[in-house]
C-alpha cells in the first residue's frame, strides 16, 4: 500500500499529464470522425458569437468582390429565367403541377469563419437549428460547391470544406456523358481537388468542367465544382486528376445551405436489414 | 493576488491575439505564428506544476475550440508545459530551491535563445504531425515546422524585447 501511495507521490505530474493527454486524444480522434464530432468545435455560442462580432467588421473589406459575385450570379439566374420562358412561349409546354415536385430547399448563411491552410479544414456558418440546419447538408455558392455541414448547435453549424481530407463528394463530367468519380482532396493546394475512379473510357480533356453528380443525398445534381487542369496520364488503379475550383476558398462570404427534402424518403429506401 | 490577475490577462489576452490575429495572417498561403506558446515560457517558475499543466491544457484547448482541430493545440501545448522543467534544468542549471526567483529576462540570451527554440520546435513538430495525421506529405510537416517555428520565434523574441520591461 505505501507502495502505491509513494508511486503515486512520485509520477504524480506524469500521471497528470498523461491524462490530460489521453483527453486531448480523445478529442482530437472524435473531431476527425464525421458523424462524432460532438465537443470540441467552433459552432458553440461563445465561439460563434466571437467570430460573428469579429466577421461584422471584417465583412467590409470584401464588399466589392461579393457585390461582383452577387451581380454576376443575378445575370445568370435572369439568363436562365429568359432561356424558360423562351421555351415554354415558343412550346407550348403544360407544367403538371401534380407531376411538379420541389426537391431542395436554399437558406442564405454567412460564413463567419473560414479556414484552407490545414489538412483537415471546417468553416462556421450563422445559421443553426433554429434556421432549420441540421447534419449533412450542401453548402454552396454561386461559384461551386463549399463543403457539407457537420454539427449545429442553436444558430451556428460547422461545416466541413471541401478542403478536408475526409470530404468525399460524387462528381461527374458536364456534358452528355455520365461518367462520375470520386472528389477527394489530398491536403496540398487550396485551390485544387482530386478527382478519382472516373472510367477510363470517359473522354477527359484538360479544361472540362466537373460538377456535382446528384449521386448523392446531399448535393444536388449539376453544381459546379471546377475544370480539369491535371491529368495523371499512367496505369494507376484510381484514375486520379487535379481539379482547380471555380471558387477561391480562401475568401468566402455569403453561401446557401441546401436542404434536400427527399433524403429521408431515399435513405429509407437505401437502409435495408441483414438478412 | 496581482500576479495571479496578471496571469488571467495574459491567458485572455494571448487566447484572442492567437485566434482572432496569427490565425489569420497565412503568410505566403499557409504560414502562421503560434505565439500562445509564449504563455509557457513567461508562466513563473513554480515547484507544484499542476498549475501550469491545467492552465497550458485549457490554452490549448481553447485555441482548439476556435480553430475546430479536436485537441491538437492542447496536447502540443501541455507536453511543452510537462517538458519545460527538464529543459531549465538543463539549459540554466537550476535547482528547485532556485525557481522562485527564475526569470527568463534575467538570463544570458544565448541560453534563453537555446530554450526556447528547443520548445518551440517540439511544440510545432507535434502541432503539425497531428495536424497532418498521416506519413504522407511528411515534408510538409517539416517544413511548417520550420517556417512557422522561425515566424512564430522572430514574433516572441520581438514582443519580448518590446514589450517585457527591464528590472
Amino acid at each position: 500500500m505505501q507502495q502505491i501511495i509513494y508511486f503515486f507521490q512520485k509520477f504524480k505530474y506524469f500521471l497528470f499529464y498523461l491524462f490530460l493527454t489521453i483527453l486531448s486524444f480523445v478529442f482530437t480522434f472524435t473531431n476527425l470522425n464525421f458523424h462524432k464530432s460532438k465537443f470540441v468545435n467552433s459552432a458553440n455560442s461563445i465561439t460563434g458569437g466571437l467570430y460573428t462580432q469579429i466577421s461584422n467588421i471584417s465583412e467590409y473589406l470584401s464588399l466589392k468582390e461579393e457585390n461582383k459575385r452577387l451581380s454576376e450570379e443575378n445575370t445568370r439566374l435572369k439568363n436562365q429565367i429568359e432561356k424558360t420562358t423562351l421555351r415554354l412561349s415558343s412550346d407550348s409546354i403544360v407544367i403538371d403541377s401534380s407531376k411538379y415536385h420541389q426537391k431542395y430547399t436554399f437558406t442564405n448563411a454567412k460564413i463567419i469563419k473560414n479556414d484552407f491552410t490545414k489538412a483537415f479544414n471546417f468553416l462556421t456558418i450563422n445559421r443553426g437549428k433554429k434556421d432549420g440546419i441540421t447534419k449533412e447538408m450542401a453548402v454552396i455558392n454561386s461559384l461551386g460547391i463549399i463543403g457539407i455541414t457537420d454539427n449545429t448547435s442553436n444558430s451556428y453549424a460547422r461545416v466541413q470544406s471541401i478542403l478536408n481530407k475526409n470530404s468525399k463528394i460524387n462528381a461527374r463530367l458536364k456534358g452528355n456523358t455520365s461518367y462520375f468519380g470520386t472528389l477527394e482532396w489530398d491536403g496540398n493546394k487550396y485551390t485544387t481537388v482530386q478527382l478519382y475512379d472516373i472510367p477510363r473510357q470517359a473522354p477527359l480533356k484538360i479544361g472540362d468542367t466537373i460538377e456535382t453528380g446528384g449521386k448523392s443525398t446531399i448535393f444536388p445534381e449539376g453544381i459546379p465544382i471546377g475544370t480539369i487542369s491535371k491529368l495523371y496520364k499512367g496505369t494507376t488503379a484510381n484514375n486520379k486528376m487535379d481539379v482547380k475550383l471555380f471558387n477561391d476558398m480562401s475568401n468566402l462570404g455569403y453561401v446557401k445551405v441546401v436542404k434536400s427534402l427527399d433524403k429521408k424518403e431515399i435513405q429509407s429506401l437505401e437502409i435495408t436489414k441483414d438478412e | 493576488m496581482n500576479s495571479t490577475l496578471r496571469i488571467i490577462l495574459l491567458f485572455i489576452l494571448i487566447l484572442f491575439l492567437q485566434v482572432f490575429i496569427l490565425n489569420n495572417i497565412n503568410f505566403l498561403g499557409y504560414i502562421n505564428p503560434y505565439l500562445y506558446i509564449a504563455f509557457v515560457f513567461y508562466y513563473p517558475l513554480k515547484e507544484k506544476r499542476f498549475t501550469i499543466l491545467f492552465l497550458s491544457f485549457l490554452l490549448g484547448l481553447l485555441v482548439d475550440f476556435f480553430s475546430d482541430s479536436g485537441g491538437i493545440h492542447a496536447f502540443s501545448l501541455l507536453t511543452i508545459a510537462y517538458l519545460r522543467v527538464f529543459f531549465i534544468k538543463l539549459y540554466f542549471k537550476k535547482v528547485p530551491v532556485d525557481y522562485p526567483f527564475f526569470k527568463l529576462k534575467a538570463e544570458p540570451f544565448g541560453k534563453v535563445f537555446n530554450y526556447v527554440v528547443t520548445l518551440t520546435l517540439i511544440h510545432h513538430f507535434i502541432l503539425f504531425s497531428f495536424s497532418n495525421f498521416s506519413i504522407q506529405n511528411f515534408t510538409d510537416v517539416l517544413s511548417n515546422t520550420l517556417f512557422s517555428g522561425i515566424f512564430t520565434l522572430i514574433l516572441f523574441f520581438l514582443s519580448s524585447y518590446i514589450f517585457i520591461k527591464e528590472e
